[in-house]
């Protein structure tokens, strides 16, 4: 297997490139006709699918044995937060006009905005203990329990995506379904690995 | 010619080429690069379809308008500035060719509006089908400057060109019992790919009151800048009635019919409880999932306040005096 120092970095590199065009495009003025619903729908998505990857790395592990893949995972997890900011900002620099009252009567009113915050919201405490320190200083039991947030956070966002749109409801039911066969992945590992699952089908 | 070495660089420190052409920081850099690459191709992809150029012909009879543009009078030209054409074309819903607004454009691209025939029946003393070129006889295009504001919250300002729609309904002669008007885009899921999904039920159907469909400001469009409509804009006419929702507006219209009860409109039919018959541009009345009160203009960057009837209340209000607009939404 490659070092994987020099595979993290080539993760970082690919994820930091939609930032990169994004910035580029904006510099000269080519994120098309609406700009700022661009980046704003942009960022979601680059956060959804950042999160979905992330949920992706365990259950790739298992299903083909290479463990290596767990280097990516806590970068992954990273970059959704990140791209999840950044979504967030331009909604409250451009949408809300930096009015943070308007902000909370909007989380308030709107069921979709209440996800979309609720998604961030789940994920900040992951952001903050995926640290090595903070790994060992939880104890790695509770630290996994606590980070199977990620999951309610993924259905979070995807019900806030959900409850944007108008009618074609295509790509938001495409990442319910993805995450769909993440959960059942996980429920039928749990179901055959727990304690005593084998002595219970015996 | 001898060329001497410099004597300031030691042997030692020149870079021994085995290193200099180090495989593996070659190897690493051209990975880095190409996945680099893909990754920014697959980006550009799925963001930014290709866009056709379009470029209609003129308008040949076109009226330019003479009305200034003022505060109160008619409505017909709002003094704001118009957005630009390439906005308008390349940025806009027509589901029946592309659920993405900015994916209509290349969608439409290769629509052809000719021949096209219209059809008008239902409650009137002469129902008749039109080709185009009648159509363009009922009367000639005129300037209008409208304000358009999508029910998703951005805005226009277009200059549309066409004829008022109470011209054509005078001309079939509606009855007295006619106290609706329905209208239906075309059905052709092969010109039309985008109905071949059932994202919405088609054909598309809309319709307006009488009062609403005779009113001065509800026009027939067969153009935009002075340029023939393009086909991503609802090619060769659509339904604009300014104070209303864009969705009202329906576009490639085949046939107009006149009812004595409320026609079905297919956005009522798909979320009865987030778009009504009226539609009516409220920044009182929100749609249930987000906000009416401000939309984004496009060509700016921060909001603004949306205006009861779309800013033509001077014109429109006392078409519904008495009713209750959050109930008629």
């Amino acid at each position: 297997m490659p070092d994987p120092r020099f595979a993290k970095l080539v993760v970082f590199v690919n994820a930091v490139v939609p930032l990169s065009l994004l910035l580029w495009d904006g510099a000269f003025g080519s994120l098309g006709v609406n700009p700022v619903e661009f980046a704003i729908r942009t960022t979601g998505m680059l956060a959804l699918i950042f999160l979905m990857l992330s949920l992706c790395v365990t259950p790739l592990r298992r299903i083909t044995g290479v463990n290596y893949f767990s280097h990516f995972r806590r970068m992954l997890g990273l970059f959704a937060f990140f791209y999840g900011c950044v979504h967030l900002c331009l909604y409250f620099i451009f949408d809300r006009g930096f009015d943070l009252v308007r902000v909370v009567e909007d989380m308030l009113q709107r069921p979709f905005i209440f996800f979309g915050a609720a998604a961030l919201l789940l994920m900040l405490p992951l952001a903050i203990t995926s640290t090595n320190k903070m790994i060992k200083r939880l104890g790695a039991m509770r630290w996994k329990r606590l980070h199977r947030l990620a999951y309610v956070a993924a259905w979070a966002g995807v019900g806030h995506y959900y409850l944007l749109v108008k009618a074609d409801t295509r790509k938001p039911s495409g990442f319910a379904i993805a995450l769909g066969i993440l959960l059942v992945f996980r429920l039928i590992y749990f179901l055959t690995h727990r304690p005593g699952a084998k002595a219970a089908v015996a | 010619m001898l060329i001497r070495k410099p004597d300031d660089i030691p042997d030692k420190e020149i870079t021994p080429l085995k290193d200099y052409l180090n495989r593996r920081n070659f190897l690493r850099a051209g990975v880095l690069a190409s996945t680099s690459l893909a990754t920014g191709w697959v980006y550009r992809k799925l963001n930014f379809p290709k866009q056709p150029v379009t470029q209609q012909a003129e308008l040949a009879d076109l009226v330019v308008a003479t009305t200034q543009p003022s505060a109160g009078g008619n409505g017909f030209i709002v003094n704001e500035p118009q957005t630009p054409y390439d906005s308008i074309t390349h940025y806009n819903n027509f589901y029946e060719f592309s659920t993405d607004k900015e994916g209509v454009a290349p969608a439409a691209a290769n629509f052809v509006t000719r021949p096209w025939t219209v059809s008008i029946a239902g409650l009137v003393r002469k129902p008749v089908t039109f080709d185009l070129d009648d159509l363009r006889k009922i009367a000639p295009p005129e300037e209008r400057v409208y304000r358009m504001r999508c029910v998703e919250a951005w805005s226009m300002v277009i200059p549309w060109d066409g004829f008022s729609l109470s011209k054509l309904l005078e001309r079939v002669q509606p009855l007295s019992s006619a106290k609706f008007v329905g209208f239906q885009t075309l059905l052709d899921p092969r010109r039309m790919p985008n109905q071949q999904t059932d994202v919405l039920p088609w054909p598309y159907v809309e319709g307006l009151r009488m009062d609403e469909a005779m009113h001065p400001l509800t026009i027939l469009a067969t153009g935009i800048y002075g340029r023939a409509l393009p086909p991503q804009d609802g090619a060769p006419l659509r339904l604009v009635a300014p104070w209303k929702y864009g969705f009202k507006g329906i576009k490639s219209i085949v046939k107009i019919s006149l009812f004595a009860d409320k026609p079905p409109t297919t956005w009522n039919v798909a979320g009865p409880n987030e778009y009504g018959f009226y539609a009516n541009v409220n920044p009182l009345v929100d749609h249930p999932r987000w906000s009416q009160a401000t939309e984004q203009r496009i060509g700016d960057y921060f909001r603004r306040k949306t205006l009861m009837f779309n800013g033509y209340g001077e014109q429109v209000a006392s078409l519904y005096a008495g009713m209750d607009l959050r109930r008629n939404y």
